[in-house]
């Protein structure tokens, strides 16, 4: 994962500056004195720890802390893609529901908890507003190590937190697009008929913004 | 073989599979390839990532009163989960198998003409998705497409106007091509291709064909 965001792109000459010295080094030593602990970190970590403990002791109330975190986001995100409030509230229950009967296949070395939820969120949603099936990638693992390194999973919930930041931190303009792609359902064509933006326009937007999100991961 | 794949998906087919905004046929073809790509798989591990942060950082809606308690009866009420099917060895990736209903040898093909076989997948009607079997040294007819296309190469290679493709390469080919693809002369090529549109083949004979067929 941590090379995962520099290859957003297919490989290309570069000319972005080298890495920061920390991404060169391996997992085990990310962890020195320079590295800086948000507290977006400690709840990224906070939420790994929910969901290790809703899969090792069915633990009601760190599911509780879940829900009121991402129970309400999910429905916003359904709401936003389309769904009626009721829709949302049914669907966004039963992704919280996937989340307890799934806990054991989450990875936090491959992903935080946001990241995975919005997966099962999307998922829900092609099932709910489009009837369709998603095909998803074969799974590579067989089956996940019981203890990950703890370097590992909190060097993942850093750069997922970093890329957070670099998402608020995009022009106004290019950030819109990107929420509208993730979160209305709609292809870029069809994101030109409803702003009125040419093709052309959103096309490049969307494209300066992933350059810039891949220059804040360098 | 992974390190042999020199044709990548783009960033913007990428990003909608991702978002979850392609057609069926299409994630299909995305979702195979990723199956052979550990490149595109750690790319697309990227933009889930950006999901993620959005997800984060949306607006609360405030869910209804009693919906902790609701989703705790959904979860007593729910029948324990179905052990995923373990990975399913064959020449086929996964996800392909799941709409083939087996591997290779369980394709259903229909002769096209000109020795090209192909086998149309049940997805939604928004785009179509299909096996297509070029025999070594065959060529299919001369084509230009309304929409987009993706082809992905399964086993065997084919050359284009382009490039030439192997195991694991995908071409993405829109309304400004017309392309004749022709098998490599050493294999049999076995392609998965995705369209939005019919295609539209340049000669009579196919385009007289093509609404029976279904190419």
């Amino acid at each position: 994962m941590y090379d995962a965001l520099a290859l957003m792109d297919a490989p290309a000459p570069s000319p972005l500056p080298p890495p920061r010295a920390i991404r060169t080094h391996g997992a085990g030593k990310r962890s020195g004195p320079g590295q800086v602990t948000t507290a977006k970190d400690m709840e990224n970590t906070e939420w790994v720890s929910c969901i290790a403990a809703i899969r090792d002791a069915r633990d009601e109330a760190a599911f509780a802390r879940l829900f009121g975190h991402f129970a309400p986001r999910i429905k916003a995100f359904l709401m936003r893609s389309g769904a009626d409030a009721t829709l949302a509230e049914e669907c966004a229950q039963e992704v919280m529901a996937t989340l307890w009967q799934k806990a054991h296949l989450f990875d936090p070395t491959r992903a935080s908890a946001a990241t995975w939820i919005f997966t099962i969120a999307r998922n829900r949603r092609i099932d709910a507003l489009r009837k369709q099936k998603r095909p998803e990638p074969e799974d590579l693992t067989w089956g996940i190590a019981p203890e990950p390194d703890q370097a590992d999973v909190l060097a993942l919930q850093q750069e997922s937190d970093q890329l957070s930041a670099a998402i608020a931190a995009l022009p106004e303009k290019q950030r819109v697009l990107i929420e509208k792609a993730y979160f209305s359902d709609l292809s870029h064509s069809e994101i030109a008929e409803q702003t009125g933006l040419p093709l052309g326009t959103i096309k490049s937007r969307i494209r300066l913004a992933l350059d810039r999100l891949r220059h804040a991961m360098k | 073989m992974t390190n042999m794949i020199q044709h990548h998906l783009t960033d913007a087919l990428m990003m909608a599979y991702s978002a979850g905004s392609l057609p069926e046929a299409f994630s299909l073809t995305v979702a195979t390839h990723i199956s052979m790509c550990d490149e595109c798989r750690a790319r697309l591990g990227a933009f889930d990532t950006v999901g993620g942060a959005l997800l984060e950082g949306t607006d609360e809606v405030a869910m209804t009163r009693d919906s902790f308690a609701a989703t705790m009866a959904r979860i007593r009420a729910a029948r324990p989960e179905v052990k995923p099917a373990p990975r399913r060895a064959g020449l086929l990736p996964a996800p392909l198998q799941d709409y083939i209903g087996g591997d290779l040898d369980a394709v259903r093909w229909r002769p096209v003409g000109m020795g090209v076989r192909q086998a149309i997948l049940p997805t939604s009607k928004a785009a179509t998705a299909r096996l297509l079997y070029i025999p070594a040294g065959a060529a299919v007819p001369d084509h230009g497409h309304r929409g987009t296309e993706l082809t992905l190469v399964l086993q065997g290679a084919f050359v284009d106007q382009v490039s030439r493709f192997g195991p694991g390469d995908i071409e993405i080919v829109n309304e400004d091509l017309n392309h004749t693809p022709v098998a490599d002369i050493g294999a049999d090529c076995i392609c998965l291709a995705a369209t939005d549109a019919p295609l539209r083949f340049r000669a009579l004979m196919p385009r007289l064909a093509q609404p029976f067929l279904r190419i």
